[in-house]
């Protein structure tokens, strides 16, 4: 049944761990001594350290509404969401996850009472090795996120808010919630991260930062003058001197208007946001990871003779299942499936480095016949979606998946298919499905291009069009909440690829 | 390591915070979809939950998305017959399936359905309503008592000893009562340790004097009771008077040949509106109903909703057999009584006249509100009009008409909505 080729010879059988389908603790703990001792032993792979929580199917619910954290703070938003979910659940026209995991150390997984043990083996092999180890190890998360401190940092913020609300009322922090939600997309830094804190530091410099915070904006603001000096009179110096696209972090550093609990709320919604920032660019890969390494760990305890043959097909069965790509004509068509392409990418990659065509060492001659472990191991730590798609997507997978290319252009009648599974198209094809995964050309460019500091403090929003695609009708309601936040006119100008600018919305 | 944590049995509640802020925040929306299923729904259905709506537009929490248009390029897969270069007209509406852009504009102008459980559905239904009038009867008697807890007493019976508070007391007067002895104590263990450091021998006279002393005291600590029936403390109860929270209502109807199925139809979910909002302020209710033709009868619900009866109309019979029913059975005192009265305003013509004396003579003095609702599309007959002097003489008197089953809760809430004070 197994595929693996690289096996060691067959253990002697040592029994199976369980042959039936109920769960109970004392298997779930063999099971994961089983599944660790292979992933760390055989794999090399690197975790933290796992808690493993079983819920009920209500307490799923409960999580999957507050975004998957185990703690939130309070929000309309996220009761709308549990209610959506309560209801389709209810319906059944939505299974729930099997199970959840947050990047945090140590890495908690959730694993669903209904699952059967094989369908537990599976999720603590997926999520508590796979998963987890991808936490571990790749590049954004470890730049990004701060797994030993983000659980500490939610009580806080929890902590904050809840004395917000006390203090200023439920419905004042309400609306500036709200309004940091619709930017809470914008609130990262590309280009540095912050270090990680603890929560008793973070109580500390919270309050530093709001009596040192509010003089530097005062004094940004000053409104007297200091006095004739006619030379910077005449040098109307630009503000921001860059254009800035952290719009929450330009908002919570620079608006005139804001109270110091108020930018603090602004810092919070920044911080999650950008919490969730690598997830949003590693789908593919984070779960082409864990879905590989679940099937290759499982395939291996089945060899190991710990597991039997309806234990494996049951595994197999949902295996299948997540890794299901329907073709583009189907009515179950709704894009590619990240689990079905990441894993088919991470086992393409061993196929190459295990047994190379002449065409995969033309294509990749640095790892064709290297040792897949190491291969695979850089890919996870080194790439995202782009840049793994751009980098490993093999010709042989494209034919595979029949992949190919659609242009739509609002100034032509007809649809162009621009390139197919074929050798003149496969460049093409990889590059633009990179592309698609590119966090730049699926979310649009917006920055902060100016501020009135002497006139009447308006913001100027700059959106850079990409393939002249405009923005959507929420614009505008969104440019309503950014004033809400600035507390001043703000306007939304549109820069074409001729850069030309035109005036979109304001507010 | 891993660690094995059991969460099932922790709270599974964590999102009801969320829950009802979210709908707090669409009252408004929910109050306006809950009103129109009263009014749509079968009147059976109102004692479960409710599935409410809310324009998914209304729910929308924006963030910049690209719109439609401009030039885009996208990977499927499953690619059958294409060759690049291929040609294909666009596919219509955005459905996202087939070559197509998978569509984020063609969001529908769906509802977001959800379920209210019961009690957030009347909740709904019944925001900033009030029963006029309401005075709750204040019995002078002994007729209604309840057992309320009222603090603690030193005296009581054994089953109503509470330990926790009697073993506090306990401590708190060991501790009182050994304080001299601890004391006097530690004064004389540092004498003895003075007296050793000095190098007295452990024979020393004053040595084992002052052990026996400290030996001595120390009994006496012990000796102190574990627990004294002084510490003993009691929950104590006491009987209030309560006011009386129970309320009759009184259902009437005509149900003569002119009272077709569909006005009866509409009458009951009158009816039934009226009995879920009493009994959201009453603990008991009892519902007496009473049809009449040219003769009233006492009812049970079954056959007042359901029992087809012809002929002519006498509404004083109903009015006169509610009087003795009231006078025989539900003491005015006693009984917040409340009566709906539906009809579509046929009487027998002299009796019109009768009923408003009636009404106004001996009903409504024993009514905490009475509520008429003509249901017809027709002019008013002379029902009607004998009623309106009845509305001047007693402002717990309301009538209203109803002309189809979009204006029941309309005017139900008219009935009931909050008076300014």
């Amino acid at each position: 049944m197994s595929t693996d080729s690289a096996h060691p010879p067959k253990a002697t059988p040592t029994g199976f761990i369980s042959t039936s389908s109920e769960w109970s603790f004392p298997l779930l703990e063999r099971f994961d001594h089983a599944i660790r001792r292979i992933a760390h032993n055989d794999f090399g792979l690197d975790t933290y350290a796992n808690q493993i929580e079983v819920i009920s199917s209500e307490q799923m619910i409960d999580a999957y509404s507050s975004v998957g954290l185990p703690i939130n703070y309070n929000h309309w938003s996220f009761g709308k969401q549990f209610v959506a979910t309560e209801q389709t659940y209810r319906r059944g026209q939505m299974g729930l996850a099997y199970e959840i995991v947050i990047n945090s150390d140590p890495c908690i997984a959730y694993l669903m009472e209904e699952n059967t043990l094989p369908m537990q083996a599976l999720v603590i092999a997926h999520a508590c090795y796979g998963h987890n180890s991808f936490f571990k190890g790749n590049y954004l998360f470890r730049a990004w996120t701060s797994a030993d401190a983000i659980i500490d940092y939610l009580v806080f913020a929890r902590a904050y808010i809840a004395e917000c609300e006390e203090r200023h009322g439920q419905e004042e922090v309400e609306l500036l919630l709200d309004s940091c939600h619709a930017l809470m997309n914008y609130g990262v830094d590309r280009y540095q991260r912050p270090a990680p804190l603890s929560l008793a530091e973070e109580k500390k410099r919270q309050q530093e930062r709001e009596a040192y915070l509010q003089a530097q904006v005062n004094d940004l603001w000053r409104t007297l003058p200091a006095g004739p000096d006619p030379v910077a009179e005449a040098d109307e110096r630009r503000f921001p001197a860059e254009p800035q696209e952290n719009l929450l972090y330009f908002i919570e550093k620079n608006a005139p208007l804001l109270d110091p609990w108020q930018r603090e709320i602004v810092r919070i919604v920044r911080k999650i946001g950008q919490y969730f920032y690598p997830q949003r660019q590693t789908q593919v890969i984070n779960e082409g990871w864990a879905t590989f390494w679940h099937y290759t760990l499982l395939n291996r305890l089945y060899d190991q003779g710990l597991i039997n043959d309806g234990f494996m097909i049951e595994i197999l069965q949902s295996h299948t299942n997540v890794i299901y790509q329907p073709p583009f004509d189907s009515p179950y068509y709704s894009g590619i499936n990240p689990y079905a392409l990441g894993f088919a990418m991470m086992r393409d990659i061993r196929r190459i480095c295990e047994q190379p065509t002449a065409e995969d060492r033309h294509w990749f001659p640095d790892f064709a016949g290297q040792d897949w472990l190491k291969v695979l191991d850089f890919a996870m730590r080194n790439f995202k979606d782009e840049s793994f798609i751009a980098q490993y997507l093999s010709p042989q997978l494209m034919r595979d998946f029949h992949l190919f290319a659609v242009r739509d252009d609002d100034q032509e009648d007809h649809l162009e298919i621009t390139a197919i599974h074929e050798e003149a198209g496969y460049r093409a094809l990889r590059a633009s499905l990179a592309d698609q995964y590119n966090l730049g050309s699926r979310e649009p460019n917006i920055q902060v291009h100016r501020v009135e500091t002497r006139g009447d403090r308006s913001m100027t929003l700059r959106h850079f069009r990409y393939h002249r695609r405009p923005l959507d009708d929420s614009a505008t309601e969104v440019l309503r909440h950014i004033r809400r936040l600035w507390g001043f006119d703000v306007r939304l100008e549109a820069v074409e690829d001729s850069g030309r600018v035109q005036l979109v919305a304001e507010a | 390591m891993s660690h094995f944590i059991d969460r099932r049995s922790s709270s599974k509640n964590k999102s009801a915070v969320n829950r009802q802020r979210f709908l707090k925040r669409y009252k408004d929306q929910l109050k306006r979809s809950v009103a129109d299923s009263v009014n749509r729904r079968s009147i059976t259905d109102i004692e479960g939950g409710e599935t409410v709506g809310i324009p998914a537009k209304d729910l929308s929490e924006p963030v910049f998305h690209h719109g439609p248009g401009g030039q885009r390029e996208q990977i499927h897969p499953g690619n059958k017959e294409f060759i690049a270069g291929d040609r294909v007209p666009r596919p219509e509406g955005g459905s996202g399936q087939g070559p197509g852009r998978a569509s984020r504009d063609g969001l529908g102008e769906d509802d977001f359905v959800f379920e209210l459980s019961r009690n957030e559905f009347l909740d709904l239904l019944f925001d900033d309503l009030e029963l006029p009038n309401l005075v709750r009867n204040q019995l002078l008697g002994t007729t209604e008592f309840k057992t309320i807890r009222a603090g603690y007493t030193t005296q009581g019976a054994p089953s109503n000893i509470d330990v926790v508070r009697s073993l506090k007391g306990a401590i708190a007067r060991r501790t009182a009562l050994g304080a001299p002895y601890r004391g006097r104590i530690r004064e004389l263990e540092q004498e003895l340790a003075a007296r050793l450091a000095q190098g007295a021998p452990e024979q020393d006279p004053l040595v084992l004097e002052l052990r026996a002393e400290i030996a001595r005291l120390k009994t006496r600590i012990a000796a102190l009771p574990f627990i004294d029936t002084f510490d003993l403390r009691y929950q104590a109860f006491t009987r209030e008077p309560q006011p009386s929270s129970q309320a009759m209502m009184l259902c009437i109807m005509d149900v003569s040949g002119s009272m077709d199925q569909n006005r009866k139809n509409l009458a009951k979910r009158f009816f039934i509106l009226l009995y879920l909002f009493l009994q959201r302020n009453y603990d008991t209710i009892e519902v007496v109903f009473i049809r009449h033709h040219t003769i009233a009868q006492e009812v049970d619900e079954q056959d007042f909703f359901y029992s087809r009866e012809t002929g002519g109309t006498v509404v004083s019979s109903a009015l006169n057999l509610a009087h003795d029913i009231i006078t025989e059975r539900y003491d005015s005192s006693q009984w917040n009584i409340y009566a709906a009265q539906a009809s579509d305003g046929d009487n027998w013509d002299s009796d019109s006249n009768l009923c408003r004396d009636i009404l106004i003579k001996q009903l409504m003095p024993l009514m905490r509100y009475f509520a008429y609702v003509e249901i017809t599309p027709r002019q008013h007959q002379t029902l009607w009009y004998a009623y309106q002097e009845v509305k001047r003489a007693y402002p717990h008197f309301a009538m209203e008409e109803i002309a189809g089953a979009e204006d029941i809760f309309p005017v139900f809430r008219e009935l009931f909505k909050k008076q300014e004070a």
